[in-house]
């Protein structure tokens, strides 16, 4: 058998570069093309312009495109081309200074508030949160006044009143990964922290920065083509913002002189933040694919013979799946993740479903329950509670509340802004129609009965104030609230310790032998299997390997996977004796 | 060999964590805690969550502050090494941590992530790049995994490439913290093969915790068993998994189901018999 064979995916044999990937994107490659010809224009100015920016034509004033203005006059006479092109020098230039600046500022600060401990990071969240309260474009207008019309100053300044915003990205994302395990295996590997900070922390949170950064340089361009469009440039300086400005005054007569200008700033602002886009997706390996990969599926094994026998007992039966098949959209095709699976489950009887992950058996107790993601169809099959079949497309809304369902993270399923009480009620209220009294003494019995003892008190808590085992006591109580017939329990006691673990599969079983409930149980663990389910279907790859009583599975288990599986166990397992010189004795 | 001078001596060890939303209150997380490592053996830590196992590995590291006691690594005491020791110590000193989706960086290769720690002790790129190419090889991958990124691989493969740049500097201990709790059973059985062969070949110290009995067992010498940063039992691991003399041992014990249902049956009635719950009616 291979479930975990060494071999890395059959993706691509070897990466393309970041450049590579940066090119083979449309959007990227245009917004790369139109700033590096922005660029070279404005480095050429000099050369390529037609005439000098400033040489007015009086015969040219508000002239519409002609042989020797080729994009036509201005309201002084100059050649919009010209100025087109020299202006491009201006918006560079203040982009260059602000984002600088910004960067600088905002990366070392942040990463410094980060790391540096509590007091500089409080003064310097300080600093940020008065600088951002500070408006600047008032500032900036005030900088002309006093300072007159110097390009460099002002945006400087701008580059520091912009920085909070990369200071609080920076800040936030360095203090989400400085805990992870990777940095602290590198701080173990003995790797500096000058290293560990750039290697391990800036290069992992650089996608969120790179596309800022595309924001504030796109800013700058605006604010600084704002200002020169509010009069405050100098006549001297060739601008975008100031052409846009002089193009107003003669808007009627040459509409003209404002389209060019405008023109090119758009396209140059949209091209920079586009490009940020771009970088980001080129840089961050593996952003498209999703974090874990899953569903991915190999042609799976059909069913074998001693299911079937199994199944004879089935249309009777409460629930029951036949030949359920569900698949994602994966690229052009599906894909199958469960393929032609079935079983079933009687009243007052446990069913357990085991596999390892990618065996399909949560996503066939998902499509039980109507709760597949949006993107899975369920592509074949039937699923039938008390002989009626149920409705398999569509997203859950039409799952009779027979059903009741206990999740696997017992904390992230409960809401954490409202009381364990109202959680419990609301749904109460709303589907059975009782009164909030009535509800709540319904809550409190149920809090009890599932062996909580101060249940005065826990109804009245939020979920982080209860532990891991009474969050998933409350979750059995809201299941057992409406009555269910068929209880589907998804991994309920993964995520909680051993003597905990103990106590809830007690407490499933005797509510489940007490109302003669149907449970569906998914698991990874024989043990719990052993424990609770009377009849187990063993899934591997999207398909029920083999089926039957716990006591034939566990005892003559006739698929080579289960019989592996059964191996892996470590229980009775023989111990190491250090004396013999390690290894199993 | 029981007579070895220890490779790692834990003397009355003592954590404590800033209370949360608490002006300078602290929590005692390990208490008065001494075990100790010999050379070439598996130690394995058990307890349930909140027992301080995983502290206990994070202060041997330098990762947690000790407030009291000591950590005598080969006779040198380095509970309170400065920074600039602890880097030496890495070449002796190594960890495995639980989560294999979140102990590789994302944006490295495997090789950069693997030939790190050589690189930081300065040993040249070609050198550490052929030292990753024989760790491939002892940990079962391939080796033009060395070029690919994390997130082309499964949790068991992850796993064997933070095992790989653990055993890069040939350490003398490596601490595993829970390093097969996130894996499925037969990837585990792998991993745990394969970490017992390395030490075998290598004669490596593992300190090991988990919540996990079954796991513990199959990989210890000798067991330490924690309850609420309490050390409760530490003995030989047939002693504490067949005969322990604590109650709680004996109740994480029982508590586990064994995979086999006429056994369980049994257990689970003794179990009750001698922890009676609070919830059954």
């Amino acid at each position: 058998m291979s479930i975990e064979t060494p071999q890395a995916a059959e993706k691509t044999s070897v990466r393309p570069g970041a450049w590579k990937r940066l090119i083979s994107n449309p959007l990227g490659v245009t917004s790369v093309i139109v700033l590096l010809l922005v660029i070279l224009m404005s480095i050429l100015a000099p050369w390529i312009a037609p005439h000098d920016p400033r040489y007015a034509l009086l015969d040219q004033i508000n002239a519409s495109p002609n042989a020797t203005y080729w994009l036509g006059g201005d309201v002084s006479g100059r050649d919009i081309l010209s100025r087109l092109i020299w202006g491009g020098r201006t918006t560079l230039v203040a982009a260059l200074i602000v984002i600088v600046v910004a960067v600088v500022i905002g990366i070392s600060t942040g990463l410094v508030a980060a790391y540096a401990g509590k007091i500089s990071d409080t003064v310097l969240s300080w600093i940020a949160d008065a600088l951002l309260a500070i408006p600047s474009i008032i500032v900036l207008i005030a900088v002309y006044a006093a300072f007159g019309p110097r390009i460099a100053l002002s945006m400087f300044i701008f580059g520091i009143l912009i920085s909070p915003f990369l200071f609080r990205l920076v800040r936030a994302l360095a203090i989400s990964v400085k805990n992870e395990a990777y940095v602290e295996a590198a701080r173990v590997s003995g790797v500096p922290p000058v290293r560990i900070i750039f290697r391990h922390i800036l290069v992992v949170i650089r996608g969120p920065i790179i596309v800022m950064m595309a924001d504030i340089t796109a800013t700058a361009m605006t604010i600084q083509a704002s200002l020169e469009f509010l009069g405050l440039g100098s006549i001297n300086t060739v601008t975008w913002g100031g052409m846009i400005e002089q193009g107003f005054i003669a808007i009627y007569q040459a509409p003209l002189s404002v389209v060019w200008p405008g023109l090119l700033l758009t396209v140059t602002i949209g091209s920079v933040a586009l490009l940020g886009n771009a970088v980001r997706d080129a840089l961050v390996p593996g952003r498209a694919s999703a974090r874990r990969r899953r569903h991915s599926v190999k042609t799976p094994t059909r069913t074998g013979g001693a299911w079937k026998k199994h199944q004879d007992t089935g249309p009777s039966a409460f629930l029951t799946v036949k030949d359920l098949t569900v698949s994602y959209p994966h690229g052009e095709e599906l894909r199958n993740v469960v393929e032609g699976v079935s079983f079933s489950v009687d009243r007052g009887e446990v069913l357990g479903l085991v596999g390892e992950s990618g065996s399909g058996k949560s996503q066939s107790v998902f499509a039980v329950l109507g709760l597949l993601p949006e993107a899975a169809q369920v592509t074949g099959g039937q699923i039938t509670l008390d002989g009626a079949p149920l409705p398999l497309d569509g997203q859950g809304r039409h799952r009779p509340r027979r059903m009741a369902y206990v999740p696997q993270e017992p904390m992230s399923n409960l809401d954490p802004v409202y009381t364990v009480g109202y959680q419990l009620t609301a749904p109460m209220r709303r589907v059975l129609k009782l009164s909030m009294r009535q509800a709540r003494a319904h809550a409190m019995e149920l809090l009890s009965r599932v062996g909580i003892h101060e249940s005065e008190k826990v109804y009245e808590l939020y979920p982080h104030q209860v532990s891991g085992g009474m969050a998933q006591r409350v979750l059995i109580a809201g299941a057992i609230s409406m009555d269910p017939e068929l209880l589907v329990a998804d991994e309920p006691t993964t995520a909680l310790d051993v003597t905990v673990q103990a106590d809830i599969l007690d407490l499933l079983r005797d509510l489940q032998m007490e109302r003669n409930m149907a449970m569906l149980m998914v698991t990874h663990n024989f043990g719990v299997v052993a424990d609770i389910c009377d009849n187990v279907a063993v899934m591997r790859s999207g398909a029920v390997v083999e089926a039957g009583g716990v006591d034939k599975i566990f005892n003559a288990p006739e698929h080579p996977y289960t019989q592996a599986l059964l191996k892996a166990s470590l229980e009775g397992a023989p111990t190491r004796d250090f004396t013999t010189g390690g290894g199993h004795d | 060999m029981t007579d070895q001078q220890p490779l790692l001596d834990v003397r009355n060890l003592c954590v404590d964590y800033p209370k949360r939303g608490a002006w300078r209150q602290k929590a005692r997380v390990l208490d008065g805690v001494s075990i100790d490592v010999r050379p070439g053996e598996t130690v394995g830590l058990v307890g349930e969550s909140g027992s301080g196992k995983s502290t206990l590995g994070r202060a041997v590291l330098g990762l947690s502050p000790v407030s009291e006691g000591e950590v005598h690594f080969d006779g040198e005491d380095i509970s309170r090494a400065s920074a600039a020791r602890r880097r030496e110590l890495a070449s002796a000193l190594q960890v495995v941590f639980q989560d294999p989706y979140g102990s590789l960086n994302p944006a490295m290769t495997i090789r950069d992530t693997v030939t790190e720690p050589l690189r930081t002790a300065g040993i040249s790129r070609a050198e550490a790049v052929q030292q990753a190419e024989i760790l491939m090889d002892q940990v079962q991958l391939p080796s033009d995994s060395l070029d690919r990124y994390p997130n082309e691989f499964s949790g068991g493969q992850r796993q064997r490439v933070a095992i790989a740049r653990a055993l890069i500097r040939r350490p003398r201990l490596i601490v595993c913290d829970e390093i097969v709790s996130a894996l499925d059973l037969s990837t585990q059985a792998r991993i745990l093969d394969l970490l017992m062969e390395i030490q075998q070949e290598s004669g490596v110290s593992l300190l090991f915790t988990s919540h996990d009995l079954g796991v513990i067992r199959a990989v210890s010498h000798r067991v330490a068993v924690l309850y609420r940063g309490r050390l409760v039992e530490f003995d030989d691991v047939r002693k504490v998994t067949e005969d322990p003399t604590d109650p709680y041992t004996r109740r994480l014990l029982m508590a586990s189901p064994v995979p086999d249902p006429e056994r369980q049956r049994e257990r689970r009635v003794a179990y009750r018999r001698e922890f009676p719950g609070a919830v059954t009616a």
